[in-house]
């Protein structure tokens, strides 16, 4: 039972790294950019949570209201006033220019927050649980996450493929002069994606900063999880992310089972051994 | 009435001129075919005009408003579509949805649908729309340019070379289309090294060498011209 009730805490974990991961490979898949802030916005959106949450006194999961759109808007703007202008055939200049956005959003936090650790505090949610088997037991909060996750991912994949918005992102995608062409602009649209990309950032931010505390620092670890998600689904496959959110976070699981210094560790094991045996991920889009 | 001018284009890679002193106009409802030997700055010419390449000096003009730094997109959505000679297609979509990404973002997007609809209808495209695009044959993806670019719904249609390559049989029905297209209203420059094709529906012929205009005129007159002659047989302009 045991190790029944470690597999399914660690499936539930995935739905987190799937919220991590489904912006970072949004972002990718529509302009090829790897977002190295990625993990700092998400804890960027935790701080602005938090600040949402003083102000109004709203419950955490009612201030994604105020943060979502936010987010959105910071998404929106960081892409038409600094990402466009170095995103090219070169992927290199807009790898350096996140790089540095990272540096920069840390010792922001840093100054403004100082470097104690944070948490939000979502009430009753964060100690319920439903009992499913004896000494099985899945939390309220978990258990949400995990659905907010699953809603994500299946709301992506529909704006994807049954919207013209998603039309626009894969034309583009596809190839961005011919879509350019065809009367896309394509920095508008790139514009869109990394505010979408930001919107699921907000989401994850919030569910972050409510299972665990948060500091300015913690940025690069969440960016590394929703990597090693990305890449165990397949680039390209949102349905893969959430996968490879649950592996890992089945393969922590399985760590911290044998010995709790073994949690981080069991899962980048887990990522290593799924790039050796499928390089391009377990379920790659098929072009 | 001028739908399209372009005043004096110039435009060098390096020492290359790819374009010299460039000007023409075309009237509404035109059909005018250029011809030219490879790498005499054709395509070019088109990309200067949909607005991906940029001159170096002088000015387009289309349907009354200059337009020489607008963005592409901007000036698909005032009326400009092309095909490619080597087709681009959006690989991972479907015919469907390649003809309706034209149809949403193009000049009218009023029903995009419905028009796509049509379109998939008036190209014969409709028994392969939802195969992705990335998996048709050459002759299809030709159909599929047309497609794409008739969706967007231009008022100005650049054909590049849609008839190399097909059987006649292919050719003869790729020549209703365009004549129902052009019917329309639909203004039509072709670029194309098919001359009995271009012949046969072209208005007027516009003879292009190393990025110059060398004669134009009607299709008759410009083929028997001396300058035409020695571009295509060696023969001397004397």
């Amino acid at each position: 039972m045991e190790w029944i009730n470690v597999i399914v805490q660690g499936v539930l974990i995935g739905g987190l790294y799937a919220l991590f991961a489904a912006g970072l490979s949004l972002i990718f898949g529509v302009m090829r950019l790897v977002n190295i802030a990625h993990g700092d916005f998400i804890v960027g959106a935790a701080y602005l949570a938090m600040v949402t949450i003083t102000m109004t006194g709203l419950h955490p999961l009612l201030s994604l209201v105020i943060v979502v759109p936010l987010m959105a808007a910071i998404g929106y703007a960081i892409q038409l006033g600094l990402l466009n202008r170095v995103l090219g055939d070169d992927i290199l200049p807009p790898l350096i220019v996140t790089f540095g956005l990272s540096i920069i959003l840390q010792n922001v936090l840093l100054t403004t927050f100082s470097a104690d650790s944070q948490k939000l505090n979502a009430g009753a949610l964060e100690i319920g649980s439903i009992p499913v088997l004896p000494g099985v037991d899945i939390g309220y909060m978990p258990l949400l996450t995990f659905v907010a996750a699953v809603a994500i991912i299946a709301g992506l994949q529909f704006l994807f493929y049954r919207t013209s918005m998603g039309r626009a992102f894969r034309a583009t995608s596809d190839d961005g002069e011919i879509a350019q062409i065809m009367g896309l602009d394509n920095r508008k649209v790139f514009a869109w994606a990394m505010a979408l990309s930001m919107a699921v950032v907000a989401v994850a931010g919030v569910f972050l900063a409510i299972r665990a505390n948060f500091d300015p620092f913690m940025g690069p670890s969440r960016l590394i999880f929703g990597f090693e998600a990305v890449i165990i689904g397949g680039l390209g496959n949102l349905w893969g992310t959430l996968i490879g959110g649950i592996i890992l976070g089945v393969a922590q699981g399985i760590g911290a089972q044998i010995d709790p210094g073994w949690q981080l560790l069991a899962g980048h094991i887990a990522f290593l051994v799924i790039l050796a045996v499928k390089p391009r991920g377990l379920f790659p889009r098929i072009d | 009435m001028t739908l399209l001018d372009l005043q004096d284009l110039q435009k060098s890679y390096g020492a290359l001129a790819v374009t010299q002193n460039f000007s023409m106009s075309v009237e509404q409802g035109d059909l005018v075919g250029i011809l030219g030997p490879n790498g005499a700055g054709k395509t070019t010419l088109f990309n200067q005009i949909t607005g991906t390449v940029k001159p170096d000096h002088g000015e387009v003009w289309f349907d009354g408003e200059m337009v020489t730094q607008m963005d592409a997109s901007k000036r698909c959505q005032m009326g400009i579509a092309r095909s490619f000679q080597v087709p681009h297609p959006f690989v991972g979509m479907t015919v469907y949805e390649n003809i309706l990404v034209g149809a949403t973002f193009g000049r009218s997007s009023f029903d995009p649908r419905k028009q796509a609809l049509e379109i998939m209808d008036k190209t014969g495209m409709d028994d392969k729309a939802n195969q992705l695009a990335g998996s048709l044959t050459l002759l299809d993806r030709k159909r599929l340019e047309m497609a794409r670019a008739l969706a967007a719904d231009p008022k100005l249609l650049l054909l590049d070379e849609i008839a190399g390559g097909l059987t006649d049989s292919e050719c003869v029905s790729l020549l209703n289309t365009i004549r129902e297209v052009h019917e329309t209203g639909v203004t039509i420059i072709w670029i194309e090294h098919v001359v009995h094709a271009l012949m046969s529906v072209a208005k007027r012929l516009v003879v292009v060498d190393f990025g110059r205009k060398v004669t134009e005129g009607d299709p008759e007159t410009v083929m028997n011209s001396p300058e035409v002659k020695s571009i295509y047989m060696g023969e001397d302009a004397a």
